[in-house]
């Protein structure tokens, strides 16, 4: 392992998609659970929420993007052609989700389609990522420097299985924010969701974990031999830690914060667990760190950016989290 | 639907399109943001109550605007990958960093600041409000700042070299950065979102003024827009011809195929105001031209040689009727805001500017003038540098990501669909709430989040202290 420029950035991209998918998580699940609530006034509640936030949230998922762009190009130059599909198509959910924040408010009538276009977007998107995920991990065919499948090669059992595993985590993201957010029936019908859909997660967290150690010699070594192997035993201890927590915060009513974060961890524990099989790759099974990085005099002069801009960027963000601190007022809405 | 089309012509299309439509939104909402900041800012300094009215107004306006450039936005900063990939793998160095950066110090601020903007006046305490308006207005600014330094990369490079890889890489950041053409487009494009934002609230103002002329917000609101339009106008016609000159210099054949010069002129070049490009003979048709004025423009000198297409080899050549056309719906449209703002100055200064019916009038047809002139800008500028992405240095046709046709052709169409339909829907609720009158009653909706409520403790202002209201 080498601790220099390329090996920082890893850092930092997976650092960014990982605030991504915990933030624009809890707010595509919202929108996923959108269905299952049926008083206007509760989605009314749950869609304001996370008004004020969700754009923040997404732009870590530009960041994302643009880092990869710039620290390692040529991931990037690989990924999206290999991804094409379902990146096109969760760029048109997000577009869909993203408006419905602002158009249902404009009109009556079309409020519904609004909502659905909130509910199928979110959805959409957190499909499609959870497809990404799935088919990077089954690796990506490259010759010379370009991507050189074919374009519906993402689109298998596994990857299917991995979209959907992340539409339930996202939803039981949203499911416990909004135990924390909102009282009274709305917060005992998102008590009662959490439950199930954290048993589903934690089912397919197992699938998974079960799979991937198949599906490419790499990952199997990485997680059976030293010193990979001491890590197969504390991630998944911790996982279970995490979902001893979350059950035990969804059942005592008098938690309000404790299944979200709980359930935060589980996603960050699947997360490093993730990270441990790409290692050192960046787009398996082939292209490594280093492989990709763009040259140094880029590295550092992003790096220089990044180190004064991120502290900022957390503490502003997080002052927009704490000026809508607090349960959101059902009644309020009606002036 | 698109069948016979390359997948390198699918995806130029699919770029152009997209971008487009992206430009539309923050051409407006850079202007805007910067304006409710001034709304804000006069209504805390003066408590003159007309300047929080149209604050309230426009920063609906801007919410549905905004929404619809990020959006949209995030489509493009994939597309770089999905469908310019060997462009990304090259270029990446070197324009990565400066997206980078866009997203660090410019969207992050506008993003994280907007929710205070829009629905945190109550919580926060009017100072810190004022701060997040002004946070937002400097993210949009921040945001143009470093994409159009990118973009000018593109026309003008410098401070790179070349590797083995066939990447460029960066060698001096401040040569890149601030490249030769990047200064002219950067302050063109920000008069440009400014002149688009003033003719849009004066489009509103004149469709209110010709049924009421005694709304004070609604004529405070003509009035600066018209200080903009008499202001900036000039402003940016000179600007454009000094970005002219620029543009001479580092990239002479965008600069004849403007100017329709398929000929080289060896003592002073015609300015050709009208006429039929002919791609196949290679000349002008029915040329409406100034003897010796374009040299004029740009060499200052009537007699000064002006090189033309005959000296650019036929595969380096941009496609010059769209850009002929282009540039001079421009130029056009910028007399047109000038004409504007001089009317204006002389009806202010006779007294009768809330009164001149013709002006209100006007005002509403150049409603949309800003946008269109700001797409036939950009239309000019990037296909005058075909057929390069980089000029001069890397092809269009040697950018392109290997995505087969029909791929190229299903998203493609998708976007069409999809943006029609999105923005459409968006431009119909904008122009809804435009039609009603600053300080008239809401429609009858629930009050969206913009105002409400949901999570702020009590109405952002308290209904009874709006003008007009009760
Ligand atoms: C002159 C200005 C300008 C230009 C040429 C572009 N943009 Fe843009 N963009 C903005 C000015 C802007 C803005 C003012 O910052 C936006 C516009 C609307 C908005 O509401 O923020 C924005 C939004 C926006 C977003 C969403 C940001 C967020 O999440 O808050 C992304 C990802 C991009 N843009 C990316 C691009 C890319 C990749 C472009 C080039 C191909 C591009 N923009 C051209
Ligand atoms: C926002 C205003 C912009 C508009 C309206 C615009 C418009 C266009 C158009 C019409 C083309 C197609 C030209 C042709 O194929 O003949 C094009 C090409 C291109 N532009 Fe821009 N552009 C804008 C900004 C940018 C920026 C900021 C970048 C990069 C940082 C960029 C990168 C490109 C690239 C890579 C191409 C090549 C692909 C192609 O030829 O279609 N553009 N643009
Ligand atoms: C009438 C005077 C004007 C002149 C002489 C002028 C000149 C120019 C020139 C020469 C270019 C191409 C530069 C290049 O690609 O290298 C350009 C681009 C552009 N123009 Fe204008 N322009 C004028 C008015 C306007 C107006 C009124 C607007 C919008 C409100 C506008 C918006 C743009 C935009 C958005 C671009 C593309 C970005 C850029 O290259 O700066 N222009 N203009």
């Amino acid at each position: 392992m080498a601790f220099d420029l390329a090996f920082i950035w890893a850092g930092i991209i997976a650092f960014a998609i990982l605030i991504y998918v915990v933030l624009d998580g809890f707010d595509l699940g919202i929108g996923i659970l959108f269905p299952v609530v049926k008083a206007e006034q509760d989605k009314d509640v749950m869609i304001n929420s996370v008004a004020p936030v969700w754009d923040g949230n997404e732009t870590w998922l530009v960041l994302g993007g643009g880092g990869l762009f710039a620290a390692f190009p040529l991931a990037y130059a690989v990924v999206m052609p290999a991804l094409y599909m379902p990146i096109i198509l969760m760029l048109l959910a997000l577009i869909f989700r993203g408006v419905a924040f602002e158009y249902r408010w404009r009109t009556t009538r079309w409020k519904g389609v609004w909502d659905i276009a909130f509910a199928g977007g979110s959805t959409g998107a957190a499909l499609m990522q959870g497809i990404t995920l799935g088919a990077l991990v089954q690796g990506i065919e490259i010759t010379g420097r370009a991507y050189s499948g074919g374009w519906w090669d993402w689109l298998t059992p596994f990857s299917i299985l991995t979209g959907v595993a992340v539409v339930t985590g996202y939803a039981l993201l949203g499911a416990t924010w909004l135990v924390m957010k909102t009282s009274d029936d709305l917060q005992d019908q998102m008590r009662r969701y959490s439950l199930y859909l954290a048993v589903a997660l934690l089912g397919f967290i197992l699938i998974v974990s079960l799979l991937t150690p198949f599906l490419d010699p790499v990952y199997f070594q990485r997680w059976f031999n030293l010193p990979g192997s001491i890590l197969s035993g504390v991630v998944p201890a911790l996982v279970a830690l995490a979902a001893w927590h979350l059950f035990s915060g969804l059942k005592n009513h008098a938690h309000q914060a404790k299944p979200f974060l709980s359930a935060l961890s589980l996603f960050v524990l699947c997360f490093v667990g993730i990270g441990i099989s790409f290692y050192p790759h960046i787009v398996p099974p082939s292209l490594t760190i280093w492989q990709a990085a763009a040259p140094d005099a880029s590295l550092e002069f992003t790096l220089v950016g990044t180190v004064i801009l991120m502290p900022l960027i957390l503490g502003y963000s997080a002052y927009a989290y704490w000026v809508f601190r607090g349960k959101v007022d059902p009644k309020e809405g009606y002036h | 639907m698109l069948d016979g089309f390359s997948a390198e012509l699918l995806a130029r299309f699919q770029f152009a399109f997209t971008i487009s439509f992206h430009i539309i939104f923050p051409a407006f909402s850079i202007g805007l943001a910067s304006y409710l900041t001034v709304l804000n800012g006069l209504w805390l300094w003066t408590k003159d109550e007309t300047y929080l009215t149209l604050f309230n107004y426009w920063v609906k306006i801007f919410a549905l605007a905004f929404g619809m450039g990020v959006v949209s936005g995030i489509v493009m900063s994939y597309q770089f990958g999905t469908n310019w990939s060997v462009f990304a793998d090259k270029t990446g160095p070197v324009l990565g960093p400066l997206l980078a950066y866009e997203v660090l110090s410019a969207f992050f601020l506008e993003a994280g600041f907007l929710g205070i903007m829009l629905f945190g006046r109550e919580r926060v305490g009017p100072k810190l409000h004022m701060f997040a308006t002004a946070m937002v207005a400097v993210g949009t600014l921040m945001s143009a700042t470093w994409i159009l330094s990118a973009n000018s990369w593109m026309h003008t490079p410098a401070g790179y070299s070349i590797n083995a890889a066939g990447q460029f890489v960066p060698e001096d950041w401040w040569k890149i950065i601030f490249n030769p053409s990047f200064p002219y487009r950067l302050v063109h494009m920000v008069l440009a979102a400014f002149l688009t934002t003033a003719f849009v609230v004066a489009g509103v103002a004149g469709w209110h003024l010709l049924k009421d002329q005694t709304n004070t917000a609604v004529r405070r609101m003509f009035s600066m827009a018209m200080w903009m339009a008499a202001l900036v106008a000039p402003l940016q016609i000179f600007v454009g011809d000094m970005h002219g000159l620029n543009t001479l210099e580092y990239q002479p054949a965008k600069i004849m195929a403007m100017e329709g010069h398929y000929e080289s002129h060896p003592n002073g070049a015609p300015l050709i105001l009208f006429g039929i490009p002919n791609a196949k003979e290679k000349r002008i048709d029915y040329a409406i031209q100034i003897p010796k004025a374009s040299s004029l423009i740009l060499k200052h000198s009537l007699n000064a040689p002006l090189a033309g297409l005959d000296t650019i080899p036929d595969d380096e050549e941009p496609p010059v009727a769209i850009i002929f056309w282009s540039f001079r719906i421009m130029i056009a449209l910028g007399f047109a805001m000038l004409g504007v703002g001089v009317w204006s100055l002389w009806r202010r200064w006779r007294g009768t500017l809330y009164q001149d019916r013709w002006l209100h009038r006007i005002s509403i047809a150049m409603g949309p003038s800003g946008f269109m002139a700001v797409l036939a800008g950009w239309v000019t500028t990037e296909v005058g540098r075909q057929p390069f992405t980089i000029y001069g240095l890397l092809r269009t046709n040697d950018s392109l990501a290997p995505v087969d046709a029909p791929a190229v052709a299903a998203s493609l169409t998708a976007f069409i669909v999809v943006y029609f339909f999105v923005f459409g829907a968006g431009t119909f609720y904008i122009l809804r709430l435009m039609s009603k009158a600053p300080g008239a009653a809401p429609p009858d909706l629930k009050d969206g989040p913009t105002r409400t409520a949901g999570i702020t403790p009590a109405l952002q202002i308290k209904p009874d202290i709006l003008p007009g209201r009760n």
